[in-house]
Formats: C-alpha cells, sequence, structure tokens
C-alpha cells in the first residue's frame, strides 16, 4: 500500500517531468519569437531584443528549463510575461473557478450517470433502447456544441439562468449554483454518456454472475443485493472511466469556459497562449498535471478499498 | 490457391456479408450510413454544387433569409451560409483524416509490435500511453497552437498522436487475446513468419474493433477540431465549421438562425460516425436486438405464469397425493429456454422425482442432460431466458411454484437451499467472509450483529473450518477452493434448511480435497436429518451417498429408484450404458473418509 503510494508518486513526478519538458521545449523550439509575440508586432528590433535579453530567452533552452524547474522546485513558478502578475499568484486565483467547475461536473456526472445506468439495466426494453440512444449521441457531440444549444435555448430564449459570468460560492451561493448551472450540464453530457453505459453493462454482467443467484438463495431482498453487492462491484469499473473523463473535462473547460465567459484557467491558456506568454502555460500544464495524477491516485485507492481484489501495482 | 484457400476464402466473403446484412437490419445504421456518406458527398463536391465564393462579402445582403440564391441565407456580413458549410467541411474532414491515419497508422504498429512481442516495448508503450492519457488535451493543443501558429494540419498531427494511446491500447489487448490461441500457436509451428502471422491472422482479429474505434477517433477529432476553429486558434484561411459556430455565437442575440446550419451539420457528422460504430458493435458482437423484447419476464414471472394458466400435468396429482415420507415432490416439471439463436426450446420435459426425507436423492446424468437446470427450478434461481412451462414442485405440501416473489424469498428460511458447484464464484469477491455469512442471519433471519456473529462462527466449526474467527476477516481470494466450498455448505446451513440441493459440489475442487467435502457433506446429513438433493455426473459419488437415483438423459427421466435398484438392477438400457462407460476403465474409488485435518482442506 505504502509502496503503490511511493512509486505511484515516483512515476507521477517524472510524468510532470517529462509533460513540462514537452511543452517547455515545444513552444520554444517553434520558431516563433516569443518576444516579438509578446510585445506585438508594432515593436521595434531593439525592442524586441531588449526583451528576449530581459525575459532571458537569450540563453540556450536547457539552462531556461533547468532554470525555471529549479524556480518550481523552490515555489518559485516565475512571473506573467504579459501582466504584472506572479504565475502562481494567476493561477491560483483561475484555478478555483476551474475546478468549481470540474469538481461539480464529475459530482453530478457520477450520481446522474449512476442511476441511468441502474435503470438501464433493470428496465431492458424501450426505457433501455432510449437511454442507450441518448448515450451514444452525447458522447458523439462535442461539448462545446452541447454549451452553445443550451445557451441559446436556456440563457437567450427562456432566460432561465445567466449566459455568462461567474459567481463566486463565498459571495452569493445560488448565484454561484445558478451561473453553473448550464456549464455543468454541458460538460457533464459526454461524461454521464460514458459512465452511465460502463454502470450499466456492469449491473447487467453482474447481475449474471453465480454469486449473486448464490446471494438470491440465500433469501436476501433483490433490492439489497442491487445495491449492497452489484453496486459495489460495478464501482471500481465505473470509477477508472470517471478519471478519464476527468481528464476531459478539464480538456472541455477550456471551452466551456470560452463560452460562458468564466475566468477560469481554461480561459487563461488560451489568452496566454496567443500572447506566447510561456511561463503561465508551463503554470497551468503544471497544475493540470498534477491534478490528474492526484486524481488518479485517489481514484486508484479508492477502486482497491472498494473491492479488495484489486491489486495495487 | 488451395481448394482449403478457396473455401475458407469463399467463407470469409460470405461472413463479410452476412455482417452487411445484419448492419443494415439495426434500424439506426442505414440513416446513419446515408447522412455520413450524404455529408461526405457534399464537402467533396463544394465546388460543384457551390458555386458561389464562401469569402465573398456583399453588406447589402447581409443576413438575407433563404432564397433561390442562397439556400441557407447570409450571414452577418452578407457571405452565403450554404457555400460556407459546403467549404468549411473541406478543411474539417481533411484534418480529421489526418488524425485518424496518424491516430491508426502509430497505435497499430505499436499495439501489434507490443502486443505480439511484449516485454520491455510493451512496458514503454504503456508509460507513453499513460503519459499522454494524463495529459489535458486541450492545454497541449494551445500550446502546439502558440509552437506552430495558424497550421491546422501540425495542430490535427499533435491531436492524432495524443489520441493513439487509445487505438494502441485497443488493438495490443486484443493482440494480447488471440496471441496464444491454439491457432496462431499452429500456425507459428507450421513455421509461418511473424510479419505473415501478424497480418493474416492477427490483424483479422483487431480488424472489427478497430473500424470501429476509428469511428470514435474520427468523431472526436470533428468535435476537437471544430473546438479550436471555435476559439479562433484553428486555421485562419477560409471557412470552417467551428468558425461559423464562433461568428453565429458573437451574434447570438442578434442572429440566433446563424448558429442553426454549423450545430446541425456539426451535430450530425459527430452522431452519424459514433451511431454507426455502435451499431457495428452490435452487429460484431452480435447482441441480436430482438432477443431483448423476450426478455422481460423473469425467473419470477415465469414462476407466477404457472401459478394458473398452465394445468399441472398427471392425472389425479394433487398435494394429497405425496406420500407422507416425500419431503420435497417435483411433478411434471417442465421447462423452456428462450435463446435468439435457437428460439423456444423445452429442455426438461414432464419431470417428476421425490426425495425422501432425511434421505439422499442423487441426480445423475450426462452433462447437459438438464440436471442443473432442473436444479435450479425446484430452487427458484433459473436464469432469464428459462421458464417453467408445467408442473409443480411440492415442498411439505406447499407449491412453490405458486408463491409470490415476497413469499418465495421468505421460503427460503426453512426451506430449500443451494450449494453451488464453482466455490470461488459463487462468493462476493468484495465482502469478508464474515460479511457474507452473516448477511442472511441478520437480514433474512433477523438476528442482531453478535447473535449472528456466533451463529457464523458455530457454522464454520460445523463444517470442521479450525480458526473460524480468522476465516470470517478474511476475503474470498484469500481462502483455498476447498475452504471456500466449507463456507457455502456454512452458509446453506445458516438459513436451516430441510432440504439441501447441491450442485456437482465437488467437480472444481482438487481431488485430494473432494473426498473430504464429501464426508462432511454425508455427516452434515446424517447429523442434521437433512434431505438432500446431490446432482453429479459421478456415478461412483453417487453410490457412496445416495439412498436414492435418478437417472436424467435428455431431459427425462429414464429410470428412478433406490440406489441398489437403480445400479445393480438397471432396468434401463440407458442406465447400463453410463455405468457400463464408468466401470470400463476407472480405478475404483477410495473409501470416503473425512480427514482429521479438515480445516485446510
Amino acid at each position: 500500500m505504502v509502496t503503490f503510494i511511493i512509486r505511484r508518486l515516483i512515476s507521477g513526478v517524472l510524468l510532470l517531468g517529462a509533460a513540462t519538458a514537452s511543452v517547455f521545449f515545444f513552444m520554444h523550439a517553434s520558431g516563433t519569437n516569443v518576444a516579438r509575440a509578446v510585445l506585438g508586432t508594432n515593436a521595434s528590433l531593439e525592442q524586441v531584443e531588449a526583451k528576449a535579453a530581459e525575459l532571458g530567452l537569450d540563453r540556450p533552452l536547457i539552462v531556461q528549463y533547468v532554470d525555471w524547474l529549479t524556480g518550481v522546485l523552490t515555489g518559485d513558478m516565475g512571473d506573467s510575461y504579459t501582466k504584472s502578475q506572479s504565475v502562481s499568484d494567476l493561477v491560483l486565483s483561475r484555478a478555483s473557478v476551474t475546478l468549481s467547475l470540474v469538481i461539480v461536473t464529475v459530482l453530478v456526472t457520477t450520481v446522474i450517470a449512476v442511476v441511468v445506468g441502474m435503470v438501464s439495466a433493470r428496465n431492458r426494453g424501450w426505457i433501455d433502447q432510449v437511454l442507450q440512444g441518448g448515450a451514444v449521441l452525447g458522447t458523439a457531440l462535442p461539448g462545446f456544441w452541447i454549451a452553445l444549444v443550451l445557451v441559446t435555448i436556456f440563457a437567450v430564449n427562456l432566460k432561465w439562468f445567466p449566459a455568462t459570468g461567474y459567481v463566486a460560492f463565498a459571495k452569493d451561493p445560488a448565484g454561484w449554483a445558478m451561473s453553473l448551472a448550464l456549464p455543468v450540464a454541458a460538460l457533464a453530457v459526454a461524461g454521464v454518456s460514458g459512465v452511465a453505459m460502463q454502470v450499466r453493462s456492469a449491473v447487467i454482467e453482474l447481475g449474471q454472475r453465480e454469486f449473486v443467484r448464490t446471494l438470491v438463495s440465500h433469501g436476501l431482498p433483490p433490492r439489497r443485493i442491487l445495491f449492497r453487492h452489484i453496486l459495489r462491484n460495478a464501482a471500481s469499473p465505473a470509477l477508472v472511466i470517471v478519471s478519464l473523463q476527468f481528464v476531459g473535462m478539464l480538456s472541455g473547460a477550456v471551452v466551456v469556459e470560452q463560452i460562458f465567459s468564466m475566468p477560469g484557467l481554461g480561459r487563461l491558456a488560451v489568452s496566454s497562449t496567443t500572447t506566447s506568454d510561456i511561463p503561465v502555460v508551463m503554470g497551468i500544464v503544471t497544475f493540470m498535471v498534477t491534478t490528474v495524477i492526484i486524481v488518479n491516485l485517489v481514484v486508484d485507492l479508492l477502486a482497491a478499498w472498494l473491492n479488495p481484489k484489486v491489486r495495487l501495482r | 490457391m488451395t481448394l482449403t484457400g478457396t473455401i475458407a476464402y469463399t467463407i470469409r466473403a460470405r461472413r463479410r456479408s452476412q455482417t452487411l446484412a445484419r448492419l443494415m437490419r439495426n434500424p439506426l445504421a442505414a440513416p446513419a450510413l446515408v447522412t455520413m456518406a450524404a455529408i461526405v458527398l457534399l464537402v467533396a463536391l463544394a465546388d460543384i454544387l457551390a458555386p458561389l465564393d464562401p469569402d465573398a462579402t456583399d453588406l447589402v445582403n447581409s443576413l438575407a433569409a433563404p432564397s433561390w440564391q442562397h439556400p441557407m441565407g447570409t450571414d452577418g456580413i452578407g457571405r452565403d451560409i450554404w457555400s460556407r458549410i459546403l467549404h468549411g467541411g473541406q478543411i474539417t474532414l481533411l484534418g480529421a483524416l489526418l488524425v485518424l491515419t496518424i491516430a491508426v497508422v502509430i497505435g497499430l504498429t505499436a499495439g501489434l509490435t507490443a502486443g505480439y512481442y511484449g516485454k520491455w516495448l510493451d512496458a514503454a508503450a504503456s508509460w507513453g500511453t499513460s503519459l499522454t492519457l494524463a495529459l489535458p488535451v486541450m492545454i497541449v493543443l494551445l500550446a502546439a497552437r502558440a509552437a506552430f501558429g495558424p497550421n491546422l494540419f501540425a495542430i490535427m498531427g499533435i491531436f492524432g498522436l495524443l489520441i493513439a494511446p487509445s487505438v494502441y491500447l485497443l488493438v495490443r489487448n486484443s493482440v494480447r487475446g488471440v496471441r496464444n490461441e491454439l491457432y496462431v500457436d499452429a500456425a507459428r509451428v507450421s513455421g509461418l513468419s511473424d510479419a505473415r502471422i501478424l497480418s493474416r491472422h492477427i490483424l483479422a482479429a483487431v480488424r472489427a474493433p478497430l473500424i470501429i474505434q476509428a469511428m470514435f477517433v474520427a468523431s472526436v477529432a470533428i468535435g476537437v477540431q471544430a473546438a479550436l476553429d471555435f476559439l479562433g486558434l484553428g486555421t485562419s484561411t477560409g471557412p470552417t465549421w467551428g468558425g461559423m459556430l464562433s461568428e453565429g455565437f458573437s451574434q447570438v442575440y442578434k442572429a440566433p438562425q446563424l448558429l442553426f446550419w454549423p450545430a446541425l451539420i456539426l451535430g450530425l457528422m459527430t452522431a452519424s460516425l459514433l451511431v454507426l460504430g455502435n451499431a457495428l458493435r452490435d452487429t460484431v458482437e452480435d447482441r441480436p436486438r430482438a432477443a431483448r423484447r423476450h426478455r422481460k419476464g423473469s425467473a419470477q414471472d415465469s414462476v407466477r405464469s404457472s401459478d394458473g394458466g398452465v394445468p399441472a400435468s398427471g392425472p389425479g396429482s394433487t398435494p394429497s397425493s405425496v406420500p407422507a415420507d416425500v419431503l420435497l415432490a417435483v411433478d411434471g416439471v417442465s421447462l423452456t429456454y428462450n435463446t435468439p439463436r435457437d428460439g423456444i426450446r423445452e429442455i426438461v420435459h414432464d419431470v417428476s422425482l421425490a426425495v425422501r426425507r432425511g434421505k439422499v436423492l442423487g441426480l445423475v446424468g450426462e452433462s447437459g442432460s438438464g440436471k442443473t437446470q432442473l436444479a435450479f427450478s425446484i430452487l427458484g434461481l433459473l436464469p432469464e431466458p428459462a421458464r417453467i412451462t408445467g408442473g409443480r414442485v411440492i415442498l411439505d405440501g406447499t407449491d412453490l411454484l405458486t408463491l409470490s416473489p415476497m413469499q418465495r424469498r421468505r421460503s427460503r428460511i426453512g426451506g430449500v437451499a443451494y450449494i453451488p458447484q464453482e466455490p470461488m464464484a459463487n462468493l462476493d469477491p468484495c465482502f469478508t467472509i464474515g460479511d457474507q455469512l452473516t448477511e442472511p442471519l441478520r437480514v433474512a433471519r433477523g438476528m442482531s450483529r453478535a447473535e449472528a456473529k456466533r451463529t457464523a462462527e458455530d457454522l464454520l466449526s460445523a463444517v470442521s473450518i479450525v480458526d473460524p474467527e480468522a476465516t470470517m476477516r478474511r476475503y474470498p481470494h484469500e481462502i483455498s477452493g476447498g475452504m471456500a466450498q466449507r463456507v457455502l455448505i456454512a452458509a446453506a446451513l445458516s438459513l436451516d434448511p430441510k432440504l439441501l440441493i447441491a450442485d456437482e459440489p465437488t467437480t472444481a475442487l482438487d481431488v485430494t480435497v473432494q473426498s473430504g467435502v464429501l464426508a462432511l457433506l454425508r455427516r452434515l446429513q446424517r447429523e442434521r436429518g437433512l434431505a438432500v438433493l446431490l446432482v453429479t455426473h459421478d456415478l461412483g459419488v453417487a453410490a457412496e451417498l445416495c439412498d436414492d437415483i435418478a437417472v436424467l438423459r435428455n431431459g427425462r427421466i429414464v429410470e428412478s429408484g433406490s440406489v441398489e435398484d437403480v445400479f445393480y438392477r438397471p432396468s434401463a438400457e440407458y442406465t447400463r450404458d453410463l455405468l457400463a462407460s464408468i466401470f470400463a476403465d476407472a480405478p475404483p474409488r477410495p473409501d470416503l473418509i473425512e480427514p482429521a485435518s479438515g480445516g485446510n482442506a
């Protein structure tokens, strides 16, 4: 158990190193002049060179990366090229928006998916057919497409929800919920579809297992068998799908934040990549990959706790 | 081409055309295929079908309604929407094609090699896979866009790399699955080169899942590309669907209709790809849709349906006619299976048998004779496609088939208990032995937690488990098969049954453990005065344990009576054949003695 966590943390650190290094070299080695991109097209050549020297861009790439890495290890992620703010302040101030969006989406997704999956598995017939068809569509339609449709219908035409903006939870919980409703709905559709179908097939498959038959022979009520035994067994594989969906939701959040004008990491990523604000991009990558690694670790531990037969390797 | 080669080819070709025909029978497949083909065709022929320049502005005619000249109207600066939709699709579809090509080429090559050769290559590829799976794709694509500028094909190429692991995992796992199949071994032994085996045998196995995955990848690629264009990070030249959505969205209050056409075509394209892929999967996995309609009736339903409608077979067979020493009377039970392949088939025909109080009835017969299904119909544990079509199962004067599901569940206390064949598969892997033993005691028998724990420990001692307390804390995967079977016997006893139905209780166990479990069963039967219905194909076991024997063949009882009568004076030809087939070359069976150290079994 402890060795498992240590091994996973080591591989997580390696992963983080590989991811940040590839993005770093990628963004520098592209031939776009970073200083030029930062200053804009009107800057003179002298200004660009002065800026490059100021930002340390004239040094060899590997030196720059090691420099960045030592900074991160000491808790300093550098300053933004374009905004007068440190990267860690910038990223952390935006992270709460993206994290509330994604975490609420994961919770909503899990609850709905389990219900839909069970209903679908237990009512084979037209209900199942309709839910399955819905799941195929939910997987197929891009999240931002769904977001656009939702905004047009529920915000622009019906005016039930605000079309844009984000209200902090501490400021106004009800407003927070209203501002999250549509973005969460748009992001959750794909996840619900994927997880629900996983739950459905697991419930069907487990229902035919021999141990379930034996539980019936022991005189246990069907409801208890479903909720206590079948769901517990279905949980581990479903959790793995949830963790995969989580990574996908971080991607989806980029576009959804743009559509709903939410001041989150996704919008920051869009604006900082277009201005070649490399420290900010690196900060976002570091933050997101770290989050994914932590979530995956937690999911694995949870899966093992739910089903002791799952070996932690 | 050799003769066998020709035949094999013909069979394969026929199978392929059958697959296509089955696919088209899926109600969603044909519309999806037509939609997809139509969109691809429209986009490919954009220059002919939409001759207007998609970028020509005409401010006088902005936001024009659909007309003959502009079939979908014009946008905010008077550009022809029809032309923009068709031309915009070209870049989108080409980009998706690029993603698909890269993902399939890399995923297939890596998957085939890693799956076939394994070892370090497999480990390296797995690590690369988990790396890309942990990356938020959109952030990487944004970085790529910052690096390469508005070069759509570079960005989509990188997306192809990022999504290749999904193809890789699929191919690798499929190859792993068939790699050690006998026909691959045979090909290897007969000297075929690895390349030939890979391309001929293994590629054939991964083709169908690969096509399905490709549809999924294409659908996702189109969505991602549209998203990038929507963010204004895609290509900077010419119209795209995502770009049109973005333009429409910026004017959503003024002209929401601008969103309609690009949203429609994008939705249709991605959805038809995935619907088609799903239909294909259903077809390949041979999940006939028609079968589902018949599934509604559960085992419980079939029990209820036999309540009034079906007349009991056998003249004059009323509960009162059951002799007093008979605990369980199976009276003219028939049972059908409804499978999509064979339709409705009767597999147990008008079977009657009697288990006497405190005695052991052996139900013997070959595998496939219907023994287990008959046992399940007594237990009320038939799987869904099975249905009891007639007869009665009378336990102590009550016809179990007439009980409601709730009554049936209650009747399991002090009724019929079940000892399964495969002990490991019959314990829930998520719960400890203690949990599983105490649950029926608490839930079905209403004991308190402490009482249930004490009873469970006593039961474990009764089945000769040495350290009940330690065993209670273990999970099923932490105990041996013989131990698991003892646990299941204890669980059956916990219901305080009058009748035990043991379905091949030792077949799945090691030979060394078998005799111990059989001796345990006999001891319990004698100590507790239980009646037992022992389902077995092992006539030696039956002779050792049973008082009475019923011989089942093809779902019919061919002979029944006392063990002496049936085994020493068989009247049916079939029984004689069965006996002859065993005693011909089998070694004599050692006596059943319960080993002293039973706890280790």
